[in-house]
């Protein structure tokens, strides 16, 4: 699980070009949206792409991800639960 | 390079656009975090459009200044990013951060944004730099009062040939805004 954690933190600083952001500046519990890193909703949509592309896990209903990225620690869990590669 | 009146004030050596562009948001001390997640023709125009707007002492809630920006490659760049993640049905990933970007006049909202421009914008495309559809453009607006100043000019972007030229026209300004004119600084650069 703490393997994933540091995965999916390095993921999104990729993904989301987070610039000056180091996966030791993000806390497993930091909230990703709003006073958090502060991702926004194309953010989310991105998140989104990369959880099918990755996890081969497909969101059917776009609002559930509100509850999936709350944190990296939330979203591990998920993944660990659903993951399909 | 980056010039402003004629002066040089930021040259950097290396080759790639991405590290070119971050060393010059760096030396510009342009603070806006959405920044690095703009696609390459915006984050051009956006510090292009930044060097000339910081001079100009904008109001923090509104500012009358249009946008007339042209080029040749419109957003191909990305484009073709876009074209790469969903030729192949089997790795059919459409990113949205760089969908989002597939047209060149994302690049004025951008400026709008950071600036607080609540005026007109335009983004042409034309197979060569044209003066006289600026200049026409720019003198419409001013004389029919749709604009206190225009932000014109052309920001171009296909792979890594690149360049950005940018002036700001008014009413009363120093320079005549006439076609010969704005041909004469472009070819400077």
């Amino acid at each position: 699980m703490s393997e994933l954690k540091e995965e999916l933190k390095a993921k999104i600083i990729e993904q989301l070009n987070l610039e000056d952001v180091a996966v030791a500046d993000i806390a497993d519990d930091d909230a990703l949206f709003g006073d958090g890193l502060g991702l926004d909703s194309i953010d989310a949509l991105e998140l989104i792409v990369m959880l099918d592309k990755d996890y081969g896990i497909r969101l059917s209903d776009p609002k559930e991800g509100r509850k999936i990225f709350e944190s990296v620690q939330v979203m591990a869990d998920y993944i660990q639960e659903h993951r399909t590669k | 390079m980056v010039s402003l009146n004629g002066n040089v004030f930021f040259s950097d050596n290396v080759e790639d656009f991405s590290t070119f562009i971050k060393n010059a948001y760096k030396f510009l001390k342009t603070d806006y975090s959405k920044f690095f997640k703009m696609d390459n023709l915006s984050k051009l125009a956006f510090l292009a459009a930044d060097v000339l707007l910081k001079e100009e002492n904008l109001n923090g809630k509104e500012n009358n200044i249009a946008l007339i920006f042209s080029n040749k490659a419109s957003s191909l760049d990305t484009d073709r990013k876009h074209q790469a993640s969903i030729e192949n049905d089997a790795q059919y990933f459409p990113s949205p951060a760089v969908f989002v970007y597939t047209l060149p006049n994302i690049c004025l909202g951008e400026i709008s944004i950071k600036h607080r421009l609540y005026s007109e914008n335009s983004f042409f495309i034309f197979d060569r730099f044209n003066a006289e559809h600026l200049q026409l453009y720019a003198n419409s607006l001013l004389r029919n009062g749709k604009a206190e100043k225009v932000l014109c000019g052309w920001v171009d972007f296909d792979e890594n040939s690149y360049g950005a030229f940018l002036y700001l026209v008014e009413k009363e300004g120093r320079i005549e805004h006439k076609t010969e004119e704005i041909t004469r600084l472009y070819n400077i650069l």
